[in-house]
């Protein structure tokens, strides 16, 4: 039996709304306190004439994973490979405004577009180890900078496969075809081959959508682990991947010319729980469109 | 693009809530009125079905965490969640006050007590009035009057502080009564608590609206009851 047995004294009380008010997903690492990795400042991208991407600005922080969602078709692939001026590569589209990194924005005249591409690495959707062994895999960017010496070389290789968490898996297999292994293995060979040139920051464009959930956990387990070493960048389709390994979020959406905006950015916690933008909210309870 | 079973199978949550809000209602109405007949057999059913308010508790739960744990829920979706948890456990605490006040009738049936009716009739409507308001304020989402039901508390806190001055009064007059005094107490202070509660309801209606887990804090003024 539960009978409240206490009778306190009660005291007469005026209701009034307390001045101690929180927020859900209240800051918890403000982004102010943060370093800006990198600063994107009213990037634009256009495919001739086509603005596909409008106006983009917002701060990719050091060391944490920022994630880019938004619906397909949104211009978060677009706006991510523009961050190691991989959109330079697709004839006719060009980029406007700055994306600096550390403080030089990486599309001024004379910047070593290689050297940007060695400091900023990408993994993709589908997991593509070049048709070669999986130690020839992770050296051959080493390789491609002037690393010859073989025992630096297969340093460099298990260094990086163990940062992978892909070492104990083929450490006895490292002349095999790094196509022979399973998706979910090539993912991480493709991220050990990302490694080996020592970036700083790494975009990962739906990195585990071709993957079982297994291998998906295992590749966002990586990313936390990564993320005390590198600056991740991952556009990613899935909200609760989104939800599951990034302390950030950016929202982008198609504007009324057709083009990706970023709605919202903010904490992850925040977009999720408690986004400020009509649709953000939509867009994440699946009410979008 | 709508989430029609999504949003059905939340609407219907909103329902068991309504559901598990009038049962606590009804075995309160019923055990004051039971209280101030001296129905003792009403008690003692009262009393028996407390096990189906617990019951209804802990369906609407299972549900809300299927509802989880199968649609990822987000944003206002997931704080409507939360907040039904929290609800449930406080209407079900309720439902013990319910118990609680049949408990006191049984205890009492055999002793000649006078009750203070009026006043115990006016605190169970204006609490029940409460409880009603709070909880279709939850459903509906109507911030505007989950802000101001917790003003109200303030009149129920009142009409306590007036039951226990006479019960006080008649203990002092005749001490046999103290035992049957101090469970018509308990009584009262069961209706106080579960007004308590529905303040705490009005909370979650403002959390679950806007995202702010505000306190509707209960400014303790000195006053003597005596």
């Amino acid at each position: 039996m539960t009978i409240e047995m206490n009778i306190p004294r009660v005291e007469p009380k005026n209701a009034v709304k307390s001045k101690k008010e929180t927020h859900v997903g209240a800051s918890t690492h403000a982004i102010e306190s943060l370093v800006a990795k990198m600063q994107i400042n009213k990037v634009s991208i256009f495919y001739d004439k086509f603005r596909a991407v409008e106006d983009i600005t917002m701060t990719i922080p050091l060391n944490q994973i920022t994630a880019i969602i938004g619906p397909s078709g949104c211009g978060k692939s677009t706006l991510l490979r523009s961050l190691n001026r991989m959109t330079d590569l697709t004839p006719r589209s060009h980029v406007e405004g700055e994306v600096m990194l550390d403080g030089d924005d990486i599309y001024a005249p004379h910047v070593d577009v290689v050297d940007i591409r060695r400091r900023i690495g990408m993994v993709f959707q589908r997991p593509n180890p070049f048709p070669m062994s999986i130690f020839e895999n992770v050296a051959y960017g080493p390789r491609l900078y002037g690393i010859h010496d073989r025992k630096m070389l297969s340093s460099i290789v298990e260094n990086s496969l163990r940062q992978a968490a892909l070492w104990d898996e083929v450490k006895d297999k490292l002349d095999q075809s790094g196509m022979a292994i399973s998706g979910g293995q090539q993912q991480r060979l493709c991220i050990a081959r990302a490694l080996a040139v020592e970036p700083e920051i790494i975009l990962m464009d739906e990195p585990a959508s071709a993957l079982d959930p297994i291998a998906t956990l295992k590749i966002e387990e990586l990313m936390q682990e990564l993320k005390s070493t590198y600056t991740i960048v991952i556009v990613t389709h899935n909200m609760q991947q989104a939800a599951r390994v990034s302390s950030f979020t950016a929202f982008m959406m198609i504007n009324s010319h057709r083009a990706g905006t970023l709605v919202e950015f903010g904490e992850t916690p925040q977009i999720f729980t408690n986004p400020k933008n009509k649709q953000t909210e939509d867009y994440v309870t699946g009410r979008f469109g | 693009m709508s989430r029609k079973s999504f949003d059905s199978r939340m609407s219907q949550l909103k329902d068991e809530v309504l559901t598990l809000g009038s049962m606590v209602e009804q075995a309160t109405l019923k055990a004051v009125a039971a209280l101030l007949e001296r129905d003792a057999i009403s008690a003692q059913v009262i009393y028996e079905r407390d096990h189906l308010i617990n019951e209804k508790r802990y369906a609407i739960e299972n549900a809300v965490l299927v509802q989880m744990a199968t649609q990822q829920p987000m944003a206002h979706d997931l704080r409507f969640l939360a907040a039904i948890l929290e609800i449930i456990a406080e209407l079900e605490r309720m439902g013990d006050y319910a118990k609680g006040i049949a408990k006191v009738v049984i205890l009492l049936q055999e002793e000649d007590i006078s009750i203070p009716a009026t006043e115990f009739q006016e605190m169970s409507s204006l609490t029940l009035e409460m409880l009603h308001q709070g909880i279709t304020a939850f459903v509906n989402e109507d911030t505007a009057v989950a802000s101001r039901l917790p003003l109200e508390d303030r009149q129920v806190d009142e009409f306590y502080n007036r039951i226990y001055r006479k019960i006080v009064v008649g203990m002092i007059v005749n001490p046999d009564w103290i035992d049957q005094g101090n469970f018509l107490l308990w009584a009262a202070h069961n209706l106080e608590r579960l007004a308590d509660r529905v303040v705490n309801i009005c909370e979650r209606t403002v959390f679950t609206s806007t995202g702010e887990q505000i306190e509707f804090d209960l400014e303790e003024e000195e006053e003597s009851m005596l």
